[in-house]
């Protein structure tokens, strides 16, 4: 285990590009703090966004996990070229030879994913501790931890998109098209969402259908937290809508998500195998 | 245990084509080994099967008498497969390192392995920054940090110019006189005879001998010949038991013996019979010619 992280670890610690990336991808998850710093002054209108409540316990955890995702791109672009690089410049086929073993390989790429995603979940978890501890109405411990599980779906769901990243870099073997793909992939879901709205036959429900694919799962398993916001809650109240929408971490989504990481990382491992090099 | 890798009835098809068509070898401790044929005829599919990274199609081969996994077996193996491939942003060291962790060896080696192949002083430059006679080298370097048990190479002069051969070819000498087993695949004949005990011969996928390279260079050998008068010596060598044929090329006889035959005996024949030589060799077949005639015939 530790050897096939060192493995990994030396690629990538030696390439700039992916130092670079990493880096900018940290440095942006602090900038969510900036938030707090959101403040507008216009004579009798005074807004403090830190004071609306979203960096309250135990709201914090879901905002942020929200709020975070949406830099993984940096990551993926990383995973991703780290993959196709190993077939461009046949490094693949040299550590074969050397005596990696084809399941070794897809491991060292796996452990590294879990690292990524670990140490982004824990990089979210203190960000928000911190924020939670000098803005947050209520400190008391029980309250803290109340929808933690928040911030382990995020690293679920990040696990799950990274393993979508390592196959297609696998599957596609440049880097550019595999991103590439990933939004055309996002485009199909859309598609298909669509399509399923429009003539899914009676006894089929889209929704139930449209659940299921990857990327939705991964987006359903943190949903949006705005509704959640009593300032939003009244405003639909007002225009007479009742907020009824689920905003809370349902094991039907995580379980829907593990299978994708799943069904991902045996996807990956049969190309590796039957690939000739 | 001396066998070091058994090959039985390896084949792989792509598609249509067979590129390796039902090969069985074994290579033995401390002999050099060459595969030779021309280009596309299953060298480098036939290494890249033994070296897991192409599937066979059917037959099989087991490395150190089957005790060990594939890969396993691979981290007491060496290898250069046709190009050397690095992560071009590392440094040779970095590069080095890293199969240092994959063949689970000591880093202690890597400053031993790049002096050998003197490299030592650009062990801090990036992979992409060398030349490919440097390229080559540090693939030897890499290939060497384990010690390994057999050192296998896919052309390694391949594309070097004449400096960087003569430095490559020393180093296989050198590792050679070790007593590490060698497997050398070339399609250039000359390197192979230079330094190889045993040649397997491919042809399309098909192999056609497999053997010590001195059964397949020492025949009989053949004679060059010339006489003051050429019509008798024709004559006179025509008429001797021990000569199988005789052809004329330009200016020269050339005779083919049926059996070992020594030159003092022909000398001493033909001076019996009248006939004055001015020219008598005899010569043996390089591996070159012997090649082509095997290639031809089948």
């Amino acid at each position: 285990m530790k050897r096939l992280f060192l493995i990994e670890f030396d690629k990538l610690r030696a390439n700039r590009s992916s130092r670079i990336l990493i880096s900018v991808y940290f440095i942006l998850l602090t900038s969510i703090a900036l938030i707090a710093a959101i403040k507008f002054d216009i004579g009798p209108i005074e807004f403090h966004l830190a004071e609306q409540g979203i960096f309250n316990f135990p709201y914090i955890w879901h905002f942020n996990a929200f709020m975070a995702a949406f830099f993984k791109i940096f990551l993926a672009v990383v995973i991703v070229s780290m993959t196709a690089n190993e077939y461009s410049n046949k490094t693949l086929k040299q550590n074969l030879i050397d005596g990696l073993s084809k399941r070794e390989f897809l491991h060292t790429k796996w452990v590294m994913i879990i690292f990524l995603a670990g140490i982004s979940t824990l990089f979210v978890f203190v960000v928000s501790l911190i924020l939670g501890l000098i803005y947050s109405t209520y400190n008391e411990l029980s309250i803290m931890v109340m929808d933690l599980e928040f911030i382990l779906a995020y690293f679920i769901k990040l696990l799950a998109f990274f393993a979508f990243c390592l196959f297609l870099g696998t599957a596609i073997k440049r880097s550019a098209f595999a991103l590439g793909f990933l939004g055309v992939w996002q485009m199909f879901e859309g598609i298909c969402y669509g399509l399923l709205l429009w003539k899914s036959p009676s006894w089929l429900n889209a929704e139930d259908v449209y659940r299921l694919f990857p990327l939705n799962a991964m987006s359903n398993l943190v949903p949006e937290p705005f509704s959640k916001l009593s300032a939003v809650r009244n405003l639909a109240k007002q225009v007479g809508e009742e907020v009824t929408k689920n905003t809370n971490v349902q094991l039907l989504d995580v379980g829907i998500v593990l299978l994708w990481c799943y069904v991902f990382y045996l996807l990956t491992y049969r190309l590796l195998k039957r690939r000739d090099l | 245990m001396n066998t070091i890798l058994q090959v039985s009835k390896l084949t792989k098809k792509f598609g249509f084509l067979t590129a390796v068509n039902q090969l069985s070898f074994s290579i033995e401790k401390g002999h050099v080994y060459g595969i030779l044929g021309p280009n596309g005829s299953g060298k480098s599919t036939t290494l890249g099967m033994i070296l897991n990274v192409v599937n066979p199609s059917a037959g099989n081969f087991s490395w150190f008498g089957g005790a060990q996994n594939t890969h396993q077996a691979l981290k007491r193996v060496g290898a250069i497969i046709e190009r050397p491939n690095f992560y071009p942003y590392m440094t040779a060291e970095q590069n080095l390192r890293l199969v240092c962790r994959i063949k689970e060896v000591p880093q202690s080696k890597i400053d031993e392995k790049l002096a050998l192949v003197d490299l030592a002083e650009r062990k801090f430059d990036k992979f992409r920054t060398y030349s490919l006679g440097m390229k080559q080298r540090l693939a030897i370097a890499s290939a060497l940090l384990n010690d390994p048990e057999i050192l296998i190479l896919d052309e390694p002069t391949n594309g070097l110019d004449p400096k960087g051969i003569a430095q490559v070819r020393g180093i296989i000498q050198k590792i050679a006189a070790q007593g590490t087993t060698i497997l050398l695949a070339s399609h250039l004949l000359d390197e192979v005879e230079k330094v190889c005990s045993h040649v397997l011969v491919l042809q399309k996928g098909t192999q056609i001998y497999f053997g010590p390279v001195t059964a397949l260079t020492t025949d009989h050998g053949y004679f060059e010949l010339n006489a003051t008068d050429t019509t008798a010596l024709k004559d006179v060598l025509q008429n001797m038991s021990q000569i199988k044929e005789i052809e004329e090329r330009g200016a020269l006889i050339i005779a083919y013996p049926k059996e070992v035959v020594r030159a003092e005996t022909i000398s001493k024949m033909l001076t019996s019979k009248g006939v004055v030589l001015t020219h008598l060799v005899q010569k043996h077949k390089s591996l070159e010619e012997q090649f082509l005639t095997l290639t031809q015939n089948s």
